[in-house]
């Protein structure tokens, strides 16, 4: 049932990106290439979407949960930090290279071989953040333990 | 006056919104395609069900809808593709989203994280290609 929802959901946006032609990088550069001939139309797919989406995200939210889960698992309002910032503009840099962010290049890569390199080298490249420098999971145990040690910490630092 | 070029953008977007709020009201998820195929590729034996039928609608409906002689004129080159690949899957696991997930999911709930990283991630790619098209000798690209 939940494969038959996310395959539903994932047919949805998969139609949508093509429909809006956002599977065809020069589309994407033309909206990022502010000098030039400037082609606004992801401006319009950004519209097209939040103006749908966020009427329904503000009535579930007061709703409190979904129909067939038990809670929203939208991602808790944190901090603005580093890791945010140094991590959108990698990206940023990544999709004014190539053209293509995730959602068009999984859909593009059965039928473009551009495509389809981008996304092979772009799953490395989660990996590589996971496994050599993401250490969240560490990192998250050393805070909890780091908490106790406050203490001794303390008085070394103040 | 909407000129009729800028209609499938909008209805691209809106069934993109559609898919969103699907996720959201039936199952409580959040749209993000970076956080599907990251979560998968980190752990696929704990992936879930709705992860999977994601991705495989996104590729069923490319593989369907995209022919394969509409071949995309590659302006760029191999190497530049691994390279921008490899940025694009590091920063969005390192950002935690990417268009979709901070850029149509965070904004409709007026996320300011989402809103940080999406100006952010709009303008490095501006100035990416901005750099690359105007200030590379020639504009070769």
């Amino acid at each position: 049932m939940k494969f038959l929802i996310g395959l539903a959901a994932g047919a949805l946006f998969g139609l949508g990106l093509v429909i809006a032609q956002m599977t065809d990088p020069s589309r994407i550069i033309g909206f990022l290439d502010l000098f030039g001939q400037w082609d606004p139309r992801l401006a319009f797919v950004m519209v097209g979407a939040i103006a749908v989406h966020a009427p329904f995200v503000l009535l579930l939210r007061r709703r409190g949960k979904p129909f067939l889960a038990n809670t929203l698992r939208i991602a808790p309002e944190s901090r603005i930090d580093g890791r945010l910032v140094l991590g959108a503009a990698i990206f940023g840099v990544g999709w004014g290279l190539g053209g293509y962010c995730p959602g068009p290049a999984v859909v593009a890569a059965s039928r473009h071989s551009s495509a389809a390199l981008l996304l092979l080298s772009m799953i490395a490249g989660m990996w590589l953040f996971d496994r050599v420098f993401d250490r969240r999971g560490k990192t998250s145990v050393n805070l909890i333990e780091s908490v106790k040690v406050v203490p001794t910490t303390a008085k070394f630092c103040g | 006056m909407l000129s009729s070029a800028f209609l499938p953008p909008l209805v691209g977007g809106a069934l993109i919104g559609l898919s969103a709020t699907l996720l959201l009201a039936l199952l409580g998820r959040v749209a993000g395609v970076s956080g599907i195929v990251g979560n998968v590729v980190a752990a696929p034996k704990s992936s879930q069900g709705w992860q999977i039928g994601f991705i495989a609608g996104l590729v069923a409906t490319g593989w369907l809808l995209l022919g394969q002689g509409n071949a995309v004129s590659a302006a760029v080159s191999p190497t530049t593709l691994v390279i921008a690949g490899l940025l694009v899957g590091f920063g969005t696991r390192m950002g935690s989203g990417c268009t979709s997930g901070h850029g149509v999911c965070g904004l409709s709930r007026f996320s300011r994280r989402s809103l940080v990283a999406t100006c952010v991630f709009m303008v490095t790619a501006m100035l990416v290609v901005f750099a690359s098209r105007h200030l590379v000798a020639g504009g070769a690209l």
